[in-house]
């Protein structure tokens, strides 16, 4: 039997239902393990819709997603932290913002913003550089960047680490971002804007010959992966409640790599569906190391798993396709 | 010249010889298949642990031990290439890139299994942690040991490089692989050969590395691999003179600015680095002694 191709419209409808089916759910069954596995989840397709936005469509290597989570998170919780015990836990707060106190959504499109913008900084400098060279530049803006957290510790409490965060990201207002994520990606890819990403990553310099510019096309998809890194590391402290600058690092950046590369460098479809197949595997397996006290296996596996899957298929589930969906 | 200046001139040249002699091994790697081996920072790590338990084991001499590291890392690094790069070769290199960045993982989570998460204290024989008076300073021997080791491993690999028929070789791949191809010269040899070769290094670096810091973990590897990588754009991706030459860039500025400035700047030396790294690429992106390639239709 062959699958009936949607069209985009009812691909939508279907991902709000099946959302708000599993919001509704996940938030009825009352079980706190589930709604911040579901959490995590939704979150980790939201980065790994962007990633294969900023990755994906330009053929650019960045590794920099964690840097601009830990941005995001650090600056959202300057709002959202209780105002009574900001004095305490940031000294170095200027007394201005230690009154403020914002409601998540709006705080965290503050840190998304802030992210963007760090984005518009770095992404100006480093954009035009060859994979690898781009791949250590952004490792090593995640390096910078948790140094800076682990030493300004008047504002992020350095190594010792903010506990505390009101849990105030609630599964309904993840899934409501989720759906927004990939439905901007999706009209960015099917959209002019998007179609120049993927000219610039077959053949640049075809791409310039065609009056497309790269350099700007490939910063508006750092700018805008740096933006939903940051918003999506701005929500996650709001789930566990902690942030440390250790929280986001190479083992995330790489991860994200592998969900990527699995579900094919730019489908948007693949992304979600190799993001919720990763969470799951690698929950299921954290499980398994707790309980038998050996750490480190569940990455042993998805490294070597990733290896085995490039060699057998390279370019991951679906390539550049979305299956299922009509898209033209 | 006063004492804590002589001493801050012996830490950059030691902390810059551990750099560069990691950064040959990128170089070595780069010039032959145009690919920067993620995993090459976790054989510093290695080597570190096989110093670790050769030392533990009290079984050879310790004269002995730089030998069995060398010809480990050898091996280690050849079989990285075996392992994860061999079977993908011929791929896009964005693929190449990613297998070695998996082997990395792999490589750090393998040893975090088998050797424990906790850091180990780690101590060389008593000769090598002589002080030395030195005008004024007093200097650790291994300080000294390690620049003198890498300007022989340097002259030996330049030698290795100029003289031999391998070494000819590999300058002909770099130059260019297709030609080099036309000519008889295996390149899939080569391959495993700079990987090993660059493995070794490594491996050595990873003892000293072991020996001056007192403490590994495996962990370890990543930082100072990735510092090195540095060096490696500051002298050009390629050239070994440049991996060189950047490594002692790198390991001078590092200590002057912990050094130099005041103390409450030192705990940002790592994004200091990589501020650095991020202007060399805006001013000379094809380092000191790389040359710039150019873009074809």
């Amino acid at each position: 039997m062959k699958i009936p191709a949607l069209s985009p419209l009812q691909a939508f409808f279907l991902l709000v239902a099946v959302m708000a089916g599993l919001v509704l759910a996940v938030t009825a069954s009352g079980n706190g393990y589930f709604q911040t596995f579901a959490a995590l989840t939704l979150i980790n397709v939201m980065l790994a819709v962007s990633l294969t936005m900023t990755n994906g469509f330009t053929g650019m290597f960045s590794l920099g997603h964690p840097a601009f989570m830990t941005l995001g998170a650090y600056v959202t919780i300057l709002f959202t932290y209780p105002v009574g015990r900001k004095g305490f836990a940031m000294p170095a707060l200027p007394e201005i913002i230690a009154q403020i106190h914002l409601p998540l959504p709006v705080a965290a499109l503050v840190g998304g913003l802030f992210a963007a913008l760090t984005g518009w900084l770095i992404g100006r400098l480093v954009v035009h550089l060859q994979t690898h060279y781009l791949a250590v530049a952004t490792l090593g803006l995640i390096i910078v960047v948790q140094t800076f957290a682990l030493n300004l510790d008047g504002l992020t409490r350095g190594g010792r680490g903010i506990t505390g965060v009101p849990r105030e990201a609630t599964l309904s207002l993840i899934g409501v971002c989720t759906v927004l994520v990939i439905v901007l990606c999706w009209r960015i890819k099917h959209a002019s804007l998007g179609r120049a990403m993927l000219a610039v990553r077959e053949n640049e310099m075809a791409a310039r010959c065609f009056g497309i510019e790269a350099f700007r096309v490939k910063l508006l998809a750092f700018i805008l992966g740096a933006g939903i890194a940051g918003f999506c590391g701005a929500l996650l402290p709001h789930v566990v409640s902690v942030m440390s600058p250790k929280s986001f690092g190479l083992i995330l950046a790489f991860n994200l790599i592998a969900i990527i590369v699995v579900g094919g460098q730019g489908s948007i479809m693949g992304a979600i569906l190799a993001a919720v197949f990763i969470s799951v595997g690698s929950e299921s397996l954290r499980r398994v190391e707790e309980s038998t006290g050996v750490y480190g296996v569940t990455q042993v596996i998805v490294a070597v798993a990733l290896i085995s899957f490039l060699l057998v298929r390279p370019k991951g589930l679906f390539g550049l396709k979305e299956p299922f969906i009509r898209t033209s | 010249m006063s004492d804590y200046l002589i001493q801050q001139i012996v830490n950059g040249l030691s902390l810059g010889s551990l750099y560069a002699l990691v950064a040959i091994g990128f170089s070595l790697i780069y010039g032959v298949i145009r690919l920067v081996n993620f995993a090459h920072g976790d054989l510093l790590m290695i080597g570190a642990f096989m110093t670790f338990g050769l030392v533990a084991s009290d079984l050879v001499p310790w004269a002995a031990i730089p030998l069995l590291v060398l010809a480990g890392g050898f091996l280690a690094g050849g079989l990285i290439e075996r392992v994860a790069f061999r079977s993908i070769s011929g791929a896009p290199m964005i693929t190449g890139f990613i297998v070695t960045l998996s082997a990395s993982v792999a490589i750090q989570n393998l040893a975090l299994i088998f050797l424990g998460s906790q850091p180990r204290n780690f101590n060389f024989p008593e000769v090598f942690r002589m002080r030395l008076p030195i005008g004024g300073a007093d200097v650790a021997l291994i300080d000294l040991v390690i620049p003198a080791v890498t300007l022989l491993c340097a002259l030996a690999l330049t030698t290795f490089i100029r003289k031999t028929r391998a070494g000819i070789a590999i300058r002909a791949v770099a130059e260019n692989p297709f030609a080099a191809q036309l000519m008889g010269i295996s390149i899939g040899r080569l391959v495993f050969l700079v990987f090993a070769v660059g493995g070794a290094l490594a491996a050595l670096a990873g003892l000293f590395w072991s020996g001056k810091y007192g403490q590994i973990n495996p962990l370890m590897g990543f930082l100072p691999g990735l510092k090195a990588f540095v060096a490696t754009i500051i002298g050009g991706v390629g050239s070994l003179p440049g991996a060189i030459v950047g490594g002692y860039i790198l390991g001078f500025s590092e200590i002057a600015f912990v050094g130099f400035l005041p103390p409450e700047y030192s705990g940002y030396r790592d994004a200091f680095v990589f501020g650095l790294l991020i202007l060399i690429l805006l001013v000379r992106p094809q380092g000191l002694f790389g040359e710039a390639e150019q873009e074809r239709a």
